[in-house]
């Protein structure tokens, strides 16, 4: 390893960032954390502060892992890994509750289910336990915002077809509904979340050919 | 791979363990009295909607005590219990006692110089509990305002039970029929109340569950004041 210090936005660093944006998105690429997608996509304002939320716990538990990761011995590091996250999504729950409690009401049991994202472990066993606090800082930052940019996407085309609305505002006229238009009852279920990520999916490869599996 | 001795391992999951739970606890008592106020400034904006009054976190507490008169718990045999408070009772412990044993809260509010009656309301949704305040004229009967809040019920769905638009269908119904008989006001399948009843409201389409579990806890609940409502129609 050498010694000369590394620029903190180097472009190794942006990388981090910018890579699970696109060709190594979490939930596209990886396709990890499909369950808390399809769970809060309904509407949009939920499925933001729930990115938000799964942002700080995300890298704020990188960060701490990263600085203990040489004294974690190995056989219990999941368990370790485990506690980082259920402690900091109790304190953000907690944090919710005190001060925007109008949006913690609106999350209610979705926050604590953040604890189950796989993201979150993934990105601490594959980064965190073998990497420097500031790279799993970002790396904690980019993947999140990954994840967050898949769940603003499903969750406008679902509150969209399924509601009328965008972000709580109605945005299909009522002379539509007059004409008999009707919102799609199956774009607020779990299902068509699925569909919607496949789509995504889908378009992705299309565009990108180097993401698809060559057997 | 660095290897670790048994002894290390106890030592560090102790320590990580003890930090953890250290720290959660000072978060949760540092933070218990803004979550506690919260839920009281919550509690008091409910009320509020039930009355049809708009307030929002800030002004709540000043709306609270500018509208609503005066509190009391009632027993379901229909007297006044003296010495307690209204506002603390835990709506879900009284529900799981037997109906003999509630003790009952009744908020007064004074709006345009009427009278309304706000009673408590709490049920079962499809995902977790639900509750809301019902306010009454002072026949009693006709309903004034209603609100409904829920855990977690599915958003577009059951969820819609906390919308203005599902609150506002029971404005003006009536929970006794012209006999006086307790009737409740019924909340059926989407789409399929009769609009000239007094005691029906349409349900949500594809929430049946959350609105069959409105329709059961107005039932269970108001019932259970009858007695009292008998007392002072006298």
């Amino acid at each position: 390893m050498s010694s000369e210090k590394e620029p903190l936005f180097s472009s190794k660093n942006i990388k981090l960032l910018t890579e699970p944006l696109g060709n190594s998105n979490p939930i596209t690429v990886q396709v990890l954390g499909i369950c808390s997608a399809l769970a809060v996509t309904v509407k949009m304002k939920p499925a933001f502060v729930m990115a938000i939320s799964v942002m700080v716990v995300l890298a704020v538990s990188n960060v701490v892992i990263s600085f203990i990761r040489n004294s974690i011995p190995p056989r219990i590091r999941i368990i370790v890994q485990l506690v980082v996250i259920a402690a900091m999504v109790i304190l953000v729950d907690q944090i919710l509750k005190a001060f925007v409690y109008d949006i913690s009401k609106q999350l209610s049991v979705f926050v604590g289910l953040i604890i189950t994202n796989c993201i979150l472990m993934g990105r601490l066993e594959a980064f965190a336990m073998g990497n420097k606090p500031w790279a799993s800082f970002l790396d904690g930052i980019g993947n999140a915002a990954g994840y967050s940019i898949i769940l603003i996407i499903i969750s406008f085309f679902r509150e969209l077809l399924g509601s009328g609305t965008i972000w709580d505002y109605k945005v299909v006229p009522d002379s539509f509904y007059q004409f008999g238009y009707q919102n799609n009852g199956l774009m607020i279920l779990p299902p068509m979340a699925l569909i919607v990520v496949g789509i995504i999916i889908w378009v992705q490869r299309a565009r990108n050919k180097k993401l698809i599996e060559t057997k | 791979m660095k290897s670790f001795s048994n002894t290390y391992i106890f030592i560090f999951s102790s320590v990580m363990v003890i930090a953890v739970a250290a720290l959660l606890s000072i978060a949760a008592i540092t933070l218990q009295p803004f979550q506690k106020r919260n839920v009281e400034i919550n509690k008091k904006q409910n009320i509020l909607t039930s009355i049809n009054i708009e307030s929002t976190a800030k002004n709540a507490e000043e709306l609270y005590t500018k509208f609503i008169t005066e509190s009391y718990v009632v027993s379901t045999n229909g007297s006044v219990i003296e010495g307690a408070d209204a506002f603390t009772i835990d709506m879900k412990k009284e529900i799981s006692k037997p109906i003999a044993e509630r003790n009952l809260p009744i908020f007064v509010s004074n709006v345009n110089n009427t009278k309304q009656y706000v009673i408590p309301v709490y049920g079962k949704g499809l995902w977790g509990p639900i509750w809301g305040y019902v306010s009454l004229n002072d026949d009693l009967s006709t309903i004034y305002g209603a609100n409904f809040a829920h855990k977690g019920e599915t958003p577009g769905l059951g969820a819609e039970i906390d919308t203005k638009a599902f609150q506002a269908k029971f404005i003006g119904k009536q929970i006794f029929d012209e006999s006086g008989t307790f009737v409740s006001v019924r909340v059926l399948k989407g789409g399929t109340a009769n609009p000239e009843s007094n005691h029906e409201v349409d349900g949500i389409s594809g929430g049946t569950i959350t609105s069959v579990g409105v329709d059961e806890m107005l039932k269970d609940c108001l019932s259970s004041y009858e007695p009292y409502f008998k007392n002072i129609k006298k």
